[in-house]
């Protein structure tokens, strides 16, 4: 086994990744030009809800990097060394994609239409219509709405921006810590930094567990204001860590491929793949425990978001989002040997990739879109903004990894142990 | 002819150990098994032990465990007696993935445990085989067959020479606990 690396080899963005993640980002800019000019019903509310979806993957892949990140430092895990500049570069990218999510939300709220609810026309506005159209909670407005009134103490839009500016504020804050001693600790050695690190780490997950779930009933879930599930919040969870691990994966394997990161080797892919199949069955078991207990109480006011998913048109979408995200893991994944064979762990990310991409199309677009178009799931839009926002991330993150002076954390305390990792 | 049955070679530092496997395979001398204190990387790789076998078994009894509960309950709540809860179906499928995957597992991990007692031999109340008692703490153990294996003063010069600290020719197999 070779054990003599070059630690200071940097990774130098060009070439290949960057014209096709600029092609994918010009994809993404074409993509929204046809969904801002598409005139069919529900074309601007579906440009809309594929900008809120690219924007959240983009937000919760990059918090993926730091949670990742904040796990390995606060389990003083060793095998995971080699190749922790990918999450690190992940995490560098947050304050961006923060930026661009919040942009998004912003353009959602404040741009309004003319839609016809109930027999009455109301100006709604693009995203989070449910809660921020004026007058719901208003009772001498005829669009006055009792539940959502009952909920305005936490749906109403100080307090939306309060929760998402802050809270992803505080995760790029731990983010650029961790990076910060990591590389600190490049310059100077020693275990002072090694020490911040854990104890930021175990402050970063602690914050971050309590908080996140707000995150994601805020940003997704208050998409259908009327209905909540106390699941929600884990299920975002599981879903931002299967497609984070995803991503990091495919990540380190075309890296690997292309040159870079010589001494990552089956071992930490076989544990990388360890972690996406294990995260994969959570992510159904808390997929189907929400399913379940809705389905078994059948209480009007939580079956309906069902009800809206098991419409003729989505129905298919529904079931191949179990397809893609437990079956094709649970089946590609299991043996020991799967889980070494580099061919077989890239085709299980972009499956999972695409299939959290579905999951997150299921949570959005039933509940926004206009009924009557709906027999139509899917836009052109959909996929070229998806695409746009794939190159947007592909591009900053390799940006941010280029900026490294080197591409592992040479004197953190646990390298040789990541390069002699064997499993 | 010699009463030897096993030859031991213990050594005290698992390099030196891994040092005396290869000198032993240099010396095509086959190694019966090799004890230690604990798991060392790579040795199944150096002594060419096949891959386990037993996740072929919990496969089958995760299999058993989930068709068993399913059977039951279906039989039960399904065929002979169908009851109107909640107004549900009388066959509610997503009813009945709970209890099969809880039987799946737990039939999975009995299997495997009981399994495991199988193939090596033991069962709670009974005494461990084993070659030397100092192989569970301080020693590293290599046992070579004696039998076919001649000269043994070959074989203990080999150990010797590899830095073996103690060399058995023991006439037993294993010592147990008593």
């Amino acid at each position: 086994m070779k054990t003599e690396y070059s630690f200071n080899e940097r990774f130098e963005f060009a070439g290949k990744a960057k014209t096709w993640s600029l092609i994918a980002i010009a994809i993404g800019i074409i993509g929204l030009i046809i969904g801002f000019l598409d005139k069919s019903e529900g074309g601007m509310q579906r440009t809309f809800n594929d900008l809120l979806l690219g924007g959240y993957y983009f937000v919760c892949v990059c918090i993926c990097g730091v949670f990742f990140m904040a796990y390995q430092y606060a389990a003083q895990s060793g095998w995971s060394v080699s190749f922790l500049r990918i999450p690190q570069a992940f995490a560098k990218v947050l304050p961006i994609a923060a930026v661009v999510f919040i942009i998004i939300v912003t353009a959602g709220l404040f741009t309004k239409h003319e839609i016809v609810e109930e027999g009455k026309k109301v100006m709604a506005p693009y995203l989070y219509a449910h809660w921020a159209t004026p007058g719901l909670t208003d009772p001498k407005s005829e669009n006055y709405d009792a539940i959502i009134a009952g909920k305005s103490a936490f749906l109403n839009i100080p307090f939306f921006y309060g929760v998402v500016v802050i809270l992803l504020a505080l995760y790029a804050l731990f983010g650029r810590m961790l990076v910060k001693y990591s590389e600190n600790e490049d310059e100077l050695g020693g275990m002072l930094n090694y020490n911040k690190s854990f104890k930021a780490a175990l402050i970063f997950l602690v914050v971050f567990g309590f908080t996140y779930p707000v995150f994601a009933f805020d940003a997704i879930m208050s998409v259908e204001a009327h209905w909540f599930s106390t699941m929600f919040g884990w299920y975002n969870l599981a879903a931002l860590h299967v497609a984070g691990l995803a991503v990091i994966t495919l990540t380190v394997l075309l890296l690997h491929q292309s040159g870079y990161l010589g001494w990552v080797n089956e071992n930490h892919i076989h544990d990388l793949a360890k972690s996406m199949f294990a995260f994969s069955i959570f992510w159904t078991y808390v997929w189907f425990a929400q399913f379940f207990l809705i389905w078994y109480a059948n209480l009007p006011e939580e079956s309906v978001y069902f009800y809206h998913r098991w419409q003729p048109e989505y129905k298919w979408w529904f079931w191949l989002n179990i397809v893609l995200n437990f079956v094709s893991p649970l089946l590609l994944l299991m043996s020991r040997d799967s889980k070494r064979y580099y061919a077989r762990v890239k085709f299980t990310c972009v499956v999972l990739i695409i299939g959290h991409w579905l999951d997150y199309y299921l949570m959005i677009m039933p509940g926004t879109m206009p009924e009557r178009n709906s027999y139509i799931p899917f836009g052109i839009q959909d996929v070229l903004i998806f695409v746009g926002f794939a190159g947007l991330f592909t591009f900053l993150m390799l940006q941010a990894l280029s900026k490294f002076k080197s591409l592992i954390p040479s004197k953190h305390p646990f390298v040789q142990e990541s390069l002699h990792h064997h499993i | 002819m010699s009463s030897t049955k096993m030859i031991l070679g213990l050594f005290d530092d698992p390099d030196e150990m891994m040092h005396g496997i290869d000198q032993l395979q240099k010396n095509s001398v086959p190694i019966y098994d090799v004890y230690t204190p604990m798991p060392i990387h790579g040795i199944e790789a150096k002594l060419g032990i096949k891959d386990s076998r037993l996740g072929y078994a919990a496969f089958c009894f995760g299999c058993l465990g989930g068709s068993v509960i399913f059977s039951i309950v279906y039989y039960t709540l399904v065929h002979d007696w169908p009851m109107n809860i909640g107004g549900k179906p009388n066959f509610p499928m997503p009813n009945f993935v709970p209890f099969t995957f809880e039987w799946t597992i737990l039939w999975t991990a009995f299997g495997m445990v009981a399994t495991f007692f199988f193939a090596t031999h033991l069962f709670p109340g009974r005494a461990p085989r084993v070659m030397d008692l100092r192989a569970t703490d301080d020693r590293f153990v290599i046992a070579i067959d004696a039998k076919g294996n001649v000269p043994h003063e070959d074989i203990t010069r080999i150990l010797q020479d590899a830095g073996a600290v103690e060399i058995k020719h023991n006439d037993r197999k294993y010592v147990s606990y008593e």
